[in-house]
């Protein structure tokens, strides 16, 4: 048994699925260096990511499949699932083994994990796309947090990029510490550190537009307005909007 | 001034919230030139305690209105606070909710003050406003007053995603009734004329690639069930035709709230019927997405849609003959008619079988309703033999197997708790 420690990112991932056909691995695992379990029957193989490796790797699998399946593998190692290096290689080498594209093979447990966990994450995408509530600090920057379930935030940036073209937002993912950062021009990765308290926003009332205070009110408001009493659907209501999203939600926050 | 802003906003989204249309999707407007929004696909961004969804400011421009309209909170003789906002205060608010990603843009409709043309032309000037001056890519769906003149009409699509004109009631006899002020040619007209425009710019797009978009998002409309004694089979039959007829994107049903003590409607705390609104719109979906007609979902016979059982499982019962179908080699279009099974997986099953045969382990994986699809397919290797049930027996079989959330509602039985 090998087991192969890599840092966790995708091309790391990628660079070891290279190199397991580079050394002809037949029982192996990858692992980020961070989970990994020593083992003392294992060999261990630390992978150092190789941009070179990890390209070969991405363009020989869109060859093989198309690249609506290609977007799943991408979004299914987002989905940051224990196990997933080794469910995505198993994908990869079923994938590779066949003349034709094994993507609706559904019968298969690989392909239909892929599929699967490529929806859940992209239902969490969604979900970020629509739960996002930014609001406005008195330099013009439109602020937000999130907690997504997932690592979504590289699958979000094409959308809040296009959406506000001419507003500078930063987003941020408390669980995961890094946001984006749009400048008017382009999308960035900041990395920060927030106390607890600033995570919520408390400590940055003061920093807040003139405005921004109104419109949280106003969308209160008219949250609450539209609301139709003798149709009350509570269980509906979390269905769709579950409790965890809630605190980052001014229509669902005591303002 | 904020007060007053709020006092304005708590009316005019109440009075506006009846209205059930609700997407913001099917437009293709694209961001240029780096200015705000993009509608391309529909968000909802948050969902009311009812369970609604929130994807669009939906807002009258007034409730003053100078019809009478029994089934309306804005009706002249009701006896309620007035309000109506400024152009500028629709556009701050639209533009402000759309920065934050509360929403993805606005509906706009209004209660008739003065007349039609008077009403139509002011929301109007509200959405160019929006795309000209604040080159907004957001959403736009306006409500196109009937009776408002084709000229602006013709000036409403050039702005606005979607355009609707509501035909209210499902019958002209419940129109008249109900809405003496309203007639059902004034509906029709701006339909026709929408219809006409809508086809005429998808022609001169193909010829002009920079032809202006001519609401592409196309029209819709609704109307109220349960106000009236109209069945389903009339319900729905208004509904096709306006599918085949108007080429509308969408047709709502919006289940009656009681809102008045008018004696030609149902009474304050008669319940909503939440169920035959339900079931309305999964028949709408069958006409629409799985091939049905409308014959095969309603007819003289049944005009009255199931309310325990969905349309679709009610139409298989009926249809025994036509079952079980085998998921290896029946061809899309009966897979999507057994009950249980979508859309999305029946192509995904109709897929999975070029790679090898599917055995019931495989398709229960898929995500279809096993408890419902088993008794109306085989497999490879089925484990599950087909005995031969009578279609009631089946349809307690399922029952038995299923827990409806209308369930309660189901029971002869008198609650005392």
């Amino acid at each position: 048994m090998v087991t192969m420690l890599y840092d966790g990112s995708f091309e790391g991932w990628l660079t070891a699925v290279f190199e397991v056909y580079e050394y002809k691995y037949a029982a192996v695992q990858i692992v980020t260096s961070e989970q990994h379990q020593p083992n003392v029957f294992a060999t261990i193989k630390n992978v150092v990511t190789d941009e070179a490796k990890a390209e070969r790797v991405w363009k020989g699998l869109k060859q093989k499949i198309s690249a609506n399946a290609v977007a799943q593998v991408y979004k299914t190692f987002l989905g940051e699932e224990i196990g997933v290096e080794n469910k995505l290689l198993e994908y990869v080498q079923y994938a590779f083994s066949r003349p034709q594209s094994i993507e609706s093979d559904f019968a298969h447990s690989a392909v239909l994990y892929v599929w699967q966990m490529a929806k859940k994450v992209h239902r969490e995408k969604h979900r970020m796309e629509a739960f996002i509530r930014f609001q406005k600090m008195k330099d013009n920057l439109y602020y937000a947090v999130c907690q997504p379930d997932y690592n979504v935030l590289p699958l979000i940036e094409r959308h809040f990029k296009d959406r506000y073209a001419d507003q500078q937002w930063l987003l941020y993912d408390t669980r995961r510490k890094y946001g984006l950062y749009y400048d008017l021009q382009n999308v960035s990765v900041v990395e920060m550190h927030f106390s607890e308290e600033s995570n919520e926003g408390k400590e940055l009332q003061h920093a807040f537009d003139e405005h921004e205070a109104l419109y949280q009110v106003l969308w209160k408001q008219y949250f609450d307005s539209v609301n139709i009493a003798a149709r009350k659907n509570t269980k509906l209501h979390i269905q769709h909007m579950p409790k965890r999203y809630w605190k980052y939600l001014p229509e669902k926050r005591q303002l | 001034m904020s007060e007053r802003i709020r006092e304005k906003l708590s009316i005019l989204a109440d009075a506006a919230k009846y209205d059930v249309s609700c997407a913001s999707s099917g437009s293709k407007r694209k961001n240029e030139n780096k200015g705000l929004g993009n509608a391309s696909n529909g968000i909802c961004h948050a969902y009311t305690e009812d369970g609604r969804c929130v994807s669009l400011l939906k807002i009258l421009l007034t409730n003053h209105c100078i019809f009478d309209c029994a089934y309306c909170v804005s009706r002249k003789s009701n006896d309620i606070k007035r309000a109506a906002f400024t152009v500028q205060e629709v556009v701050d608010l639209t533009i402000n909710f759309y920065r934050r990603n509360y929403i993805e843009g606005l509906f706009l409709s209004s209660g008739i003050f003065k007349n039609a043309d008077y009403t139509m032309e002011r929301l109007v000037r509200i959405a160019k406003k929006l795309r000209t001056e604040e080159n907004f890519h957001g959403y736009i769906h306006l409500k196109a007053i009937p009776g408002a003149s084709d000229e602006l009409l013709q000036e409403a699509g050039l702005y606005a995603d979607r355009l609707s004109v509501n035909v209210e009631m499902p019958t002209e006899q419940s129109l008249k009734l109900l809405a003496p002020d309203k007639n059902r040619k004034d509906m029709i007209a701006p339909m026709k004329y929408l219809k006409g425009a809508i086809i005429a710019n998808k022609e001169e797009k193909k010829l002009f690639k920079k032809a202006p978009l001519f609401a592409p998002a196309g029209q819709s409309t609704q109307m109220v069930v349960g106000a009236t004694p109209e069945n389903d089979l009339q319900v729905l039959w208004m509904a096709d035709q306006f599918y085949k007829k108007m080429n509308m994107r969408r047709v709502y049903y919006s289940g009656y709230v009681p809102i008045s003590n008018d004696n030609r409607l149902p009474a304050i705390g008669t319940p909503v019927p939440m169920i035959r609104e339900n079931r309305l719109y999964q028949a709408d979906w069958l006409l629409r997405f799985y091939g049905f007609s409308l014959q095969e979902i309603v007819d003289q016979e049944n005009p009255v849609l199931d309310m325990d059982i969905d349309p679709k499982l009610a139409w298989a019962l009926r249809n025994p003959q036509l079952f079980p179908v085998d998921i290896n080699y029946a061809d899309l279009y009966m897979i999507m008619r057994v009950p249980g099974i979508g859309v999305g997986t029946a192509k995904k099953i109709v897929a999975a079988r070029k790679h090898q045969q599917l055995t019931a382990d495989h398709v229960k994986k898929l995500g279809i309703a096993w408890n419902r699809a088993r008794h109306f397919i085989t497999c490879a290797a089925d484990a599950y033999t087909h005995k031969d049930l009578l279609p009631l027996q089946l349809k307690s079989l399922i029952m038995q197997q299923t827990t409806s959330k209308y369930q309660p509602n189901f029971s002869p039985q008198l609650k005392l708790f």
